[in-house]
């Protein structure tokens, strides 16, 4: 089981992360756009600890700088891969929502990753790996049909396969209460998978919840699926400047924020050791990504 | 090859030997299996041999074509039959924001060796949403290839050499051709007509009434559509008109030199397609043509495709809506005037 520490320091390096691509916005830096995850930490966090990094698959979304740092690490190439650099992950072709480092896979389309990662799935069964695959959708994926042709085929065909839905109730401006009639479970539990609704700001309490699940779909190769409760503090992406919310709402969810559940549990030397060391990571990462190259296309 | 074969039996026989051969191949779709063996019988027989290996599915295009993806970029071959070809709008997403993305998008790291096998094509009465052409819609799409053998081909070996891809593939069969016999002679065979082949992986196939000397006309067209063309040169065997049939097997990209070679003597070219006039593979050809052939064209440039109408269910109206040897023949008498 990893320590509280491990789990703290990396929802602080996603968190710092995003602050950071805020920052180079607003001082005209970045070009594109990006759908940040800050609020949303613990669930990356808890989901990546859960697996064994060595064979298992994550197929995730278009927020997905947490996913992707929780599960790879891999601060340096994904701040080149924003910054549109050479060096990034997939050298500037793909950006903040179009990702693939070894085991993990990102694509920009609502629900369009679901079969993929059934299919994935089924590739891993059929060559006996035990490894599973964890495919992230947020409330707003529920409004595809994609999404229920590939529960129907998972559950049929016992694929080891988790979706992980985050619940931070907006899709973009639309609330979850507009755009979801009944119970979210009671769809995936319309075909015959296990399903469950769970907090997803408490990182320890979370954590240990996610590693039961994960050593359950491995062992006996059935789909699963859970609504993660969550709330992203930030707009839905760059020029969002949430509107469509309350700041009592907001101000609700901040006395939950993942962070500050572990703040007050760890000493507070330690907390300002591992923001530092955070910080002059993603700051080093920065400078050197500065002076990377942009990619140019060769004859292809 | 002595034993006559048909388009058919080509396939089915390439798709059983791939099982046996090759472990990572996966054969994917509705109503597959023994006994149904497919809504045309592609895959008949191929569940009672490999079982575990040829799946049937719900009717889910959209979710069956991303699990085949899936598949394919974690090391399987998957073929994934979609029942009509009509069909492949439920699968555009998968097809466009994924599959045919993925290899390039992800900076070359990944590899989807996706093969998607269709029957496309009218003439059987099966009306509008059942008898279209619709690769046409795929033609602008990056990263996709499409291969569309007619019986002068060898679909069988062209469905092999389309396996094991970087990126994703489309292998559109056609309903009529099914039950033909292939022709698959080289040379001089029947009424004076003669046929080359292509060194190509995808071979192109090249049928005269002139022995390729002096060809006053050249066509070019795909699939079926090179049956119909090859039947109006047989029975306009004391025609005067020499004419060069191309009949490529890989249709995206477009093999431009191909169509030059074969124009700089006739200048005058015919593109035929059974889709639909507007936007199509004539257009992208005839484009091309203007870009790098310009010189070489002594006429304006014909285009024989069906119209712009959904395909109509009775057999008159279809009939009109299809292009015909009679559209080829008016076609051929237009730009030799």
């Amino acid at each position: 089981m990893k320590e509280l520490k491990d789990l703290y320091k990396q929802m602080v390096l996603i968190r710092k992360f995003e602050e950071k691509l805020y920052e180079l916005f607003s001082k005209d830096l970045l070009f594109g756009t990006i759908h940040a995850c800050i609020g949303q930490e613990a669930v990356a966090v808890g989901i990546a600890n859960a697996l064994d990094k060595s064979c298992d698959i994550v197929v995730s979304n278009h927020r997905g700088h947490g996913h992707y740092i929780a599960f790879s690490n891999d601060v340096e190439g994904l701040m080149a891969e924003i910054m549109g650099k050479k060096t990034g992950v997939v050298a500037g072709r793909g950006g903040s929502q179009h990702l693939y480092n070894n085991n993990f896979y990102s694509n920009g389309v609502q629900g369009g990753m679901v079969p993929i990662a059934n299919g994935m799935a089924l590739a891993e069964k059929m060559k006996k790996t035990n490894a599973i695959v964890i495919c992230f959708i947020g409330d707003g994926t529920l409004g595809q049909g994609v999404v229920y042709e590939s529960m129907n085929i998972s559950s049929l065909w016992s694929l080891p396969i988790i979706y992980v839905l985050e619940n931070n109730i907006y899709a973009m401006s639309t609330n979850v209460k507009d755009a979801v009639a009944g119970d979210i479970i009671h769809r995936a539990k319309a075909f015959n998978i296990d399903a469950e609704k769970l907090e997803g700001n408490d990182i320890e309490a979370l954590y240990r919840k996610l590693a039961v699940i994960v050593t359950k779909v491995r062992n006996s190769s059935k789909p699963y699926f859970m609504c993660i409760d969550t709330y992203r503090f930030c707009g839905h992406s760059k020029s969002d400047s949430c509107e469509y919310r309350s700041r009592e709402e907001e101000l609700s969810w901040r006395d939950k924020d993942p962070l500050s559940l572990v703040y007050a549990k760890l000493p507070k030397e330690m907390v300002k050791k591992v923001e530092k060391e955070c910080i002059e990571r993603i700051e080093g990462a920065f400078r050197k990504c500065q002076k990377d190259l942009y990619p140019v296309l060769k004859n292809e | 090859m002595n034993k006559q074969i048909s388009y058919l039996q080509s396939i089915n026989t390439a798709l059983r030997e791939c099982l046996k051969n090759d472990e990572r191949i996966v054969v994917i779709g509705e109503d597959l299996r023994d006994p149904y063996g497919g809504a045309f019988k592609v895959t008949k027989g191929l569940s009672t041999q490999f079982p575990d290996r040829v799946l049937n599915t719900p009717i889910s295009e959209a979710s069956i074509t991303g699990l085949a993806t899936g598949l394919a970029l974690r090391g399987f071959r998957p073929i994934l039959e979609i029942m009509f070809g009509d069909f492949l709008t439920l699968c555009a997403d998968q097809i466009i924001n994924h599959a045919s993305k993925f290899h390039w998008m992800y900076n070359q790291q990944v590899e989807v060796p996706l093969l998607i096998r269709t029957p496309m094509g009218g003439g059987r009465g099966y009306g509008p949403t059942h008898s279209q052409c619709m690769e046409k819609l795929f033609f602008g799409v990056p990263g996709l290839k499409i291969i569309a053998p007619s019986i002068y081909h060898n679909p069988g070996e062209l469905l092999k050499n389309s396996l094991g891809a970087k990126e994703p593939t489309l292998f559109i069969e056609h309903k009529l051709s099914y039950p033909k016999i292939l022709k698959l002679k080289n040379g001089d065979y029947a009424k004076g007509l003669s046929v080359k082949r292509s060194s190509d992986r995808f071979e192109t196939v090249f049928i005269s009434n002139c022995n390729f000397k002096n060809p006053d006309v050249t066509i070019i067209s795909y699939g079926y559509m090179v049956e119909i063309a090859e039947e109006l040169l047989l029975e306009m065997s004391d025609f005067e008109v020499n004419i060069d049939i191309v009949a490529p097997s890989l249709i995206k990209p477009v093999l431009t030199q191909e169509i030059l070679n074969s124009l700089q003597s006739s200048g005058r070219l015919i593109i035929v397609e059974e889709g639909t006039l507007t936007n199509g593979w004539g257009a992208e050809i005839s484009s091309l043509v203007a870009e790098k052939g310009f010189n070489y064209l002594k006429s304006p440039i014909k285009r024989v495709a069906a119209l712009d109408l959904p395909i109509a269910n009775t057999k008159t109206l279809e009939d009109e809506i299809l292009p015909d040897k009679e559209n080829i023949k008016q076609a051929i008498l237009e730009v030799i005037e």
